[in-house]
């Protein structure tokens, strides 16, 4: 019995017969000598929110750093809506992906930072706009308009001008997400997104997260030691150990029912 | 007693008046020198910082070659190359003497200030490169809008203190003989040895009163960039 309700888990797959939007395929990653992701498989479905979580050292940044490019896996394969993003095909061979393959593939990828990286030399405003204006090549108007109007619902429509060495860590972090949503991302990650910040501003960035989360369409994966907040709103917990995923399924299923030892042990310390 | 001060003081003044015409007629030669040495220095700078982060080898241990010889050599003898020595060896003629002294000028410090164009561009937190990937940006698009700005902010400040180290590095094309200021006080002194205190008293006069507008300009650079890389 033990042994088919672990099997369930698994194999789960919420949004089940859609096909995947982003696939790790025996992903292994190394920083020198030291093995990080041990042969990753996972599936990511469109709209879905999943939760990353396990010890510190095993690897969840590293793995949504390589969904954004910023990190190359050492073997395997990711697949984005399709297409392999860290090798493409030429004269029917597979090579290692240039510059221009990645930027063709993670236009439907966003990220927010857990130190924002907001551009200290450009206000609120520009920090939104120039991306939609490089890159989507939108006109100035639209990509003001739709600037102005995402930094009012993140709450920030009366600090357009302002430089973000004008605002605190919290407001920082929204225009944050205001910028990479702009993008209209397929896809979005965000590493520890509050956890350079001060607990009582926290929760106005949960709270945006929390909006962006109930419109649904875009999946999310979210690295967080947040747990009651992972709780409420993970289609998915995945507890990452050793370098495998070591448990997943729906976050009540993880977060309180899971038996797995390293799993309570992690939890544990939470909680204490 | 009084009498003696006031004979000085007249001697000084009628020297003064006779001096500073005579400086004056080389004040052109020196800010000409002046400027296109900074133009051409700030050139240089820019395309050796950047070409020292290329990722091709060939270029970048190009450029190093070019740093090092620069900055490893005194700037009197770069000068003497490029005005006498290459002119001979390759049988071309920088006899301009412009030119030679611009270029033995802006390429020294152009190796010097390559340095700060490199180490800004390597200061700009990492995490603005990676939000720019984040965004899509391309390559280019990083470099011009995001990490160069900021880099220029820190750049600002050695490059004032730079502007003023060849203001005062010009005064050695008179040594190929351009008619500069030093050169014109040097002709007045060698003819009346007395005036040697009020030529080089004026020259220098001449050279911190040039100073000054350059002084307030890297102060306003400092400004700036005080500014400019507040925390993201
Ligand atoms: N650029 C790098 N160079 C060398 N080692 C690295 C690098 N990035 C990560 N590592 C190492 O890889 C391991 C996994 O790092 P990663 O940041 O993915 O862990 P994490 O699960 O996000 O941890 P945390 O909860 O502390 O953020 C760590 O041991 C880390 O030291
Ligand atoms: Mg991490």
């Amino acid at each position: 019995m033990a042994e088919l309700v672990k099997e369930m888990k698994q194999s789960i797959t919420p949004k089940r017969g859609a096909k995947p939007i982003v696939e790790y395929k025996d992903v292994y990653k190394s920083f020198g000598e030291v093995e990080v992701l041990k042969g990753l498989n996972l599936d990511i479905f469109p709209g879905e929110k999943v939760a990353l979580i396990g010890p510190s050292g095993s690897g969840k940044t590293t793995i949504i750093r390589m969904l954004m490019t910023l990190e190359q896996p050492t073997s395997g394969e990711i697949i984005v809506d399709g297409t392999d993003l860290w090798h493409m095909k030429k004269n029917g061979k597979t090579i290692p992906a240039n510059e221009k393959h990645l930027r063709e593939v993670r236009g439907d990828i966003g990220m927010v930072f857990q130190h924002f990286n907001l551009f200290p030399h450009m206000t609120i405003l520009e920090n939104c706009m120039t991306a939609p204006i490089q890159v989507k090549k939108e006109s100035k108007e639209t990509a003001r308009e739709r600037s102005v109007e995402m930094l009012e619902k993140v709450g920030l429509g009366d600090k357009l001008d302002n430089y973000p060495s004008q605002l605190s860590g919290g407001q920082k972090q929204r225009v944050a997400m205001a910028r990479a949503l702009v993008m209209r991302p397929k896809i979005m990650l965000f590493d520890e997104v509050t956890s350079a910040l001060d607990p009582e501003l926290v929760g106005e960035v949960l709270e945006v997260i929390r909006d962006i989360a109930e419109e649904g369409e875009m999946a999310m994966v979210l690295v967080t030691h947040e747990m009651d907040f992972a709780l409420e709103i993970a289609d998915r917990v995945i507890f990452l150990d050793d370098g495998v995923i070591a448990e997943q399924g729906s976050a009540s299923e993880v977060l309180e029912e899971s038996d797995n030892e390293r799993l309570q042990q992690f939890l544990y310390r939470f909680r204490s | 007693m009084e009498f003696y001060f006031l004979y000085m003081g007249v001697i000084i003044i009628n020297a003064i008046i006779e001096v500073f015409p005579v400086l004056m007629k080389g004040i052109h030669i020196t800010i000409t020198v002046f400027i296109l040495s900074v133009i051409f220095g700030y050139l240089f700078a820019f395309i050796a910082g950047l070409c020292r982060l290329s990722n091709n080898i060939i270029i970048r241990s190009t450029t190093s070659f070019y740093v090092e010889i620069f900055r490893g050599t005194s700037l009197i003898v770069q000068l003497f190359w490029l005005y006498y020595a290459i002119p001979m060896l390759f049988n071309i003629g920088i006899d301009n003497r412009l030119m030679a002294g611009v270029l033995a000028i802006s390429l020294n410090y152009g190796a010097y200030m390559s340095e700060i164009v490199r180490g800004s561009i390597l200061a700009v937190d990492k995490g603005q490169t990676e939000a720019s990937i984040a965004l899509n940006l391309t390559r280019f698009q990083r470099m011009r809008l995001v990490v160069f700005p900021q880099a220029l902010r820190m750049m600002l400040p050695e490059f004032g203190n730079y502007l003023i180290q060849m203001l005062k590095a010009t005064s050695l094309v008179s040594l190929i003989g351009m008619t500069d200021i030093l050169y014109h006080g040097n002709i007045l002194r060698s003819t009346n040895l007395s005036m040697a205190p009020t030529v080089y008293l004026l020259l220098l006069v001449f050279y911190f009163i040039m100073a000054l507008p350059l002084i307030f300009l890297t102060r306003k650079g400092e400004e700036i960039s005080k500014r400019g890389v507040a925390n993201g």
